[in-house]
């Protein structure tokens, strides 16, 4: 038992010291303070932002989902017809869509289905009686219905009846939203791009700064895995701790934004839902290892550059 | 270079053999066409002006620097052809001590003097009685704590050498090594480099004292080499 401690000890040390950088070789190279500050806030920052762009991303790809699900079951069926006629055109819509395969339900709306629909630009206090509406069928369908065989009848049958599928609005909106999606995740990209370029400054910083202790290193034998070990581990930390710093601060922004629910707007829904939460707790590890690699590669490059 | 033969490969031992090679800075010839061997177990002075290209000579040797013309072989390998990962261990092969020593500051001598063994991946604590062996051979054991800076010209230079040989290095070659120290301090480091040589390692100092040179008769039979005007003749008795 306590060699397999010991071998599993062992074993994490060395994945440790792969990864990170061991303890010796990161204490022969001091501290510079300047390069520790501008890391460890550049990646707070960073992270922070991250923590928006991320929260859009997943926002705007929810939005997407429920236009496009939500509004793709749902077709209307728009009836303009003399007031004598309308109720029986209503009622052969109704029989029509009755005998229509891929119809889950059928209803015609009510004037104060109409009311309510209306009421958000016009009011509650609205004359129905005086304005000339056209009457309305919400149909709900369960996936297999024929759109297209269905206007064609309706064409045939009920003259007056237009079938809605909302496509003409639906596409715009899911198509913003798909964008917005997009623009989250771009500005991750762009977020990620800028903590490497800025590690990457500091860290060339630092290696100038050190240019005399990584030649001695190098004449006595330090493979270049070995200098640039000395570096990536303090960088991958601090760009970890600060991005860890700045996630927690987004997460308590974000969790104080009003609720959706509450405020009723698009932009108050920004947030995060459920699992979605969990998602941000990547950002400080890949802010570590967008670190680790900016350094190695900074390093490498030094280690060439000064000999 | 005039009567310089190739020894012979002996055993594991490492040689370092110059073949034609010559080394320019920026187009300007600095060494040119030096051929000579450095046998396992000899020890070696190279002597010369200053600009002579001394320092430059002791880079080819430890593969700080690598020739723009012919070869130099490191323990059979052509410098130009090994790696950089692969130099840096031949050069734990190779000790060496400069005229500024190069110290890590901030660590302790003994931390300096341990680092070669860190590099290589070797625990230091577990090698501790060695550490302070060879710290007392040095005569620094009461200062093992104390930071380079802290360190007289002479202690420097020796926690220098104790530096390059922790590693039992086949080849120790120091760059002007008593530049810096008094004329006892001097003659120190020089018992200390004989006492090596005689344990069979190879020694290869640069220096421009030739008291110094003087001074190394009655301890090794030493060859002198003097690099001047770009070529390496062997130095006669004037010396």
């Amino acid at each position: 038992m306590s060699r397999l401690r010991l071998l599993l000890n062992r074993l994490v040390t060395h994945l440790m010291d792969r990864m990170f950088g061991d303890w010796q070789a990161d204490r022969v190279v001091p501290p510079t303070g300047q390069t520790v500050w501008l890391t460890v806030f550049a990646a707070a920052t960073m992270a922070y932002l991250a923590v928006f762009a991320m929260a859009l991303a997943l926002a705007t790809g929810r939005l997407a989902a429920t236009w496009e699900a939500d509004l793709a079951q749902a077709v209307t069926i728009r009836i303009t017809a003399p007031d004598a006629q309308a109720d029986a055109q209503v009622a052969a819509v109704l029989t029509l869509l009755g005998t229509t395969e891929g119809v889950e339900t059928a209803r015609a709306l009510d004037a104060d289905d109409q009311k309510a629909l209306l009421a958000p630009w016009l009011g509650t206090d609205l004359p129905l009686d005086r304005l000339p509406l056209p009457r309305l069928v919400e149909v709900v369908q369960d996936g297999d219905l024929d759109v297209e065989g269905l206007r064609l009848r309706l064409v045939a049958e009920v003259p007056g009846a237009v079938l809605d599928d909302h496509g003409r609005w639906r596409e715009p909106l899911v198509r913003a939203a798909g964008g917005l999606r997009t623009l989250g995740w771009s500005a991750l990209a762009l977020i990620a791009a800028t903590l490497a370029a800025v590690v990457t400054l500091a860290a060339q910083s630092a290696l100038s700064a050190n240019a005399q202790i990584i030649r001695v290193l190098r004449l006595i034998g330090a493979q270049d895995a070995y200098v640039a070990r000395a570096f990536t581990r303090r960088f991958t930390l601090r760009a970890a701790a600060g991005a860890a710093f700045g996630t927690v601060a987004g997460l308590v922004t974000i969790a104080f934004l009003p609720e959706a629910e509450t405020a009723g707007g698009f932009l108050t829904g920004l947030g995060y839902r459920g699992v979605g939460w969990l998602m941000p707790v990547l950002i400080p590890f890949f802010a570590g290892l967008m670190a680790f690699f900016a350094t190695r590669r900074a390093a490498f490059r030094a280690l060439v550059r000064f000999e | 270079m005039a009567g310089a033969q190739a020894p012979e490969r002996n055993g594991d031992h490492f040689v370092i053999e110059l073949q034609g090679a010559g080394y320019s800075y920026d187009g300007t010839g600095l060494l040119s066409d030096l051929t000579t061997a450095f046998a396992p177990g000899s020890f070696q002075f190279l002597t010369g002006p200053s600009g002579a290209g001394k320092s430059t000579l002791l880079k080819l040797c430890y593969g700080e620097l690598k020739p723009t013309k012919g070869a130099v072989l490191l323990d059979g390998r052509d410098s130009r052809q090994v790696g950089r990962d692969g130099l840096a261990r031949l050069r734990r092969r190779i000790g060496v001590v400069h005229q500024d020593c190069q110290f890590v500051d901030h660590l302790t001598v003994r931390d300096n003097v341990a680092l070669p063994l860190t590099v290589a991946g070797r625990d230091p604590a577990a090698e501790a009685t060695n550490l302070d062996q060879l710290l007392g051979w040095v005569g620094l054991a009461n200062r093992a704590n104390a930071t380079p800076p802290q360190l007289s010209g002479g202690e420097r230079q020796r926690a220098a050498l104790a530096r390059a040989i922790i590693m039992d290095p086949d080849v120790i070659i120091a760059d002007e090594p008593t530049g810096n120290i008094d004329w006892e301090m001097s003659q120190r480091l020089l018992a200390l480099l004989a006492e090596l040589n005689k344990l069979g390692k190879t020694i290869l100092v640069a220096t421009h004292d030739l008291a110094l040179i003087r001074a190394a008769k009655p301890l090794v039979a030493a060859r002198v080499l003097r690099l001047a005007g770009g070529t390496l003749t062997t130095a006669g008795a004037e010396l």
